[in-house]
């Protein structure tokens, strides 16, 4: 990590879920840390990427003096189109989120509970919040998959037996990267898949705030696909 | 002949505007935002209003002066905001909204961004409500009545018509059918059609009719009631380059 903390840096935590995106598939990346997402090389895999703002089709981020100023992605990032790119308004943007159009949405969080529910939207105690879109596409993308750190800034568990925070969506996630590994929800509760290197079982135990279902051998975070 | 739709500036659009009125503004991050008839609305001063958008401000790709709904809240314009950002986006973002509604100076209600789409476009269907999976079992959801289709949760939304629509444009004729470049059409036609008046701030020099193929008419101008071009900088205002921006911070910190 750029901040030295232990483990993945937040692009090889982005890569490791850009893996498992299949060829073909809609996917929109949340504002933070998974837009990194979109970094990452898919090779011959053609990946459609959707934004919020009915950009369909967007290609990397424009370098500086380039920007068109009428094209941004969800984070107000100016980007560029690729080749077959097309734009609708908010509600068909939304109206193609809600009909299940979006193969995956990899968004941040505060915290992720065993049984798939999430927390990205309020923090503790705050008035008011910010959902963007996040409610409509926790609750109808085909794959929902989390990033986000380990621990919180004070070391407090992010994966959780319950949220204690007004959740987002209940029972969705299905992955999420950590700089620490990489955790399935599964119908048993929270799987731990791979480890990031240089981090042992029990620093991924002492640091999950649940119950974790541990292999005998649990192999590294795959680099590369 | 009907009257033209066209108006010389910015006050003279919007200096009709009462109190109490439920505004609409169109944009997604500084991307469509009619930044000049926000600019008009602070200097006219309508207060009471309930303002409708996305979020308060346009996200961290704009200057610091840029007006906003932030600057009609601090002119005290505003009792309430209709959003899906009520709070910052990143913790360093200051709010003027924040401010007030700390205070419990302003209401807020807070939308899901996909749910406030479909309540616009909603009131401009003929619609009065429908049903939607987002934010089904969250807060937002308590004490509200859902129902079961297909042995799915819904939650029952209802549409969200507008007095007034401020929104910005590409290219329009004089009938005011309009054309949105890139990503600027977002809220921006939803907003038109949920309103009893839209105002439209137009980037190119009106078309004459029939300049727009009808086949190519994003919002048609039977939505749209008035018109003013944006004049070049600085007198009108545009969006700038990340890079500009940057530059112009720079300058108003060291000040």
């Amino acid at each position: 990590m750029s901040d030295g903390a232990k483990g993945l840096s937040r692009q090889q935590m982005c890569d490791r879920l850009a893996m498992e995106f299949e060829d073909g598939w809609v996917v929109n990346l949340g504002i933070g840390i998974p837009t990194l997402c979109s970094n990452f090389d898919f090779g011959d895999k053609q990946i459609i990427f959707h934004a919020e703002n009915g950009v369909i089709g967007y290609g990397p981020l424009t370098g500086a003096g380039k920007e068109d100023l009428h094209l941004v992605n969800a984070g107000g990032q100016h980007v560029t189109l690729n080749p077959g790119a097309a734009i609708v308004h908010h509600a068909d943007s939304f109206g193609l989120i809600r009909s299940g159009r979006i193969d995956v949405t990899v968004l941040g969080a505060y915290e992720v509970a065993e049984n798939g529910d999430f927390a990205n939207w309020k923090m503790a105690g705050q008035k008011g919040g910010g959902i963007g879109g996040a409610m409509d596409l926790a609750a109808c993308a085909k794959h929902v998959f989390v990033a986000m750190e380990q621990v919180t800034r004070n070391g407090r568990p992010r994966l959780v037996e319950r949220c204690a925070i007004p959740v987002t969506a209940k029972g969705v996630v299905n992955l999420v990267i950590t700089n620490y590994g990489l955790f399935a929800i599964t119908p048993d509760g929270m799987a731990l898949r791979e480890i990031a290197p240089g981090v042992s079982v029990d620093e991924v135990k002492a640091t999950t705030g649940c119950n974790l279902l541990i292999p005998s051998e649990v192999p590294p975070v795959k680099s590369r696909s | 002949m009907p009257k033209s739709k066209v108006f010389a500036s910015f006050p003279e659009a919007v200096a009709d505007i009462p109190d109490g009125s439920v505004i609409g503004f169109g944009g997604f991050a500084v991307v469509g935002m009619p930044i000049n008839l926000y600019e008009a609305l602070a200097k006219q001063g309508a207060k009471g209003l309930t303002c409708v958008s996305n979020g308060t401000r346009g996200g961290s790709t704009m200057p610091s002066d840029a007006p906003t709904m932030e600057g009609l809240i601090g002119n005290d314009q505003v009792a309430k905001v209709i959003c899906s950002f009520t709070a910052p986006t990143r913790a360093s973002q200051k709010l003027v909204f924040s401010e007030y509604y700390q205070k419990g100076l302003i209401e807020a209600e807070l939308v899901p961004q996909g749910t406030l789409a479909e309540r616009l476009r909603a009131a401009g269907a003929g619609i009065p409500a429908f049903y939607t999976p987002a934010a089904v079992g969250t807060e937002l959801a308590e004490g509200r009545e859902t129902r079961v289709f297909n042995g799915r949760e819904y939650l029952l939304e209802e549409a969200l018509p507008l007095d007034y629509a401020f929104i910005r444009a590409w290219q329009a004729d004089s009938s005011g059918n309009l054309r949105f470049r890139r990503s600027q059409r977002n809220f921006n036609p939803l907003m038109a059609m949920a309103a009893k008046v839209t105002i439209v701030e137009v980037e190119e020099d009106f078309l004459p009719l029939g300049a727009i193929d009808p086949d190519d008419v994003h919002l048609p101008g039977i939505y749209v009631q008035r018109m003013v071009k944006v004049p070049p900088p600085p007198e009108g205002r545009w969006p700038q380059r990340p890079g500009e921006i940057a530059k112009q911070e720079a300058e108003r910190s060291a000040r």
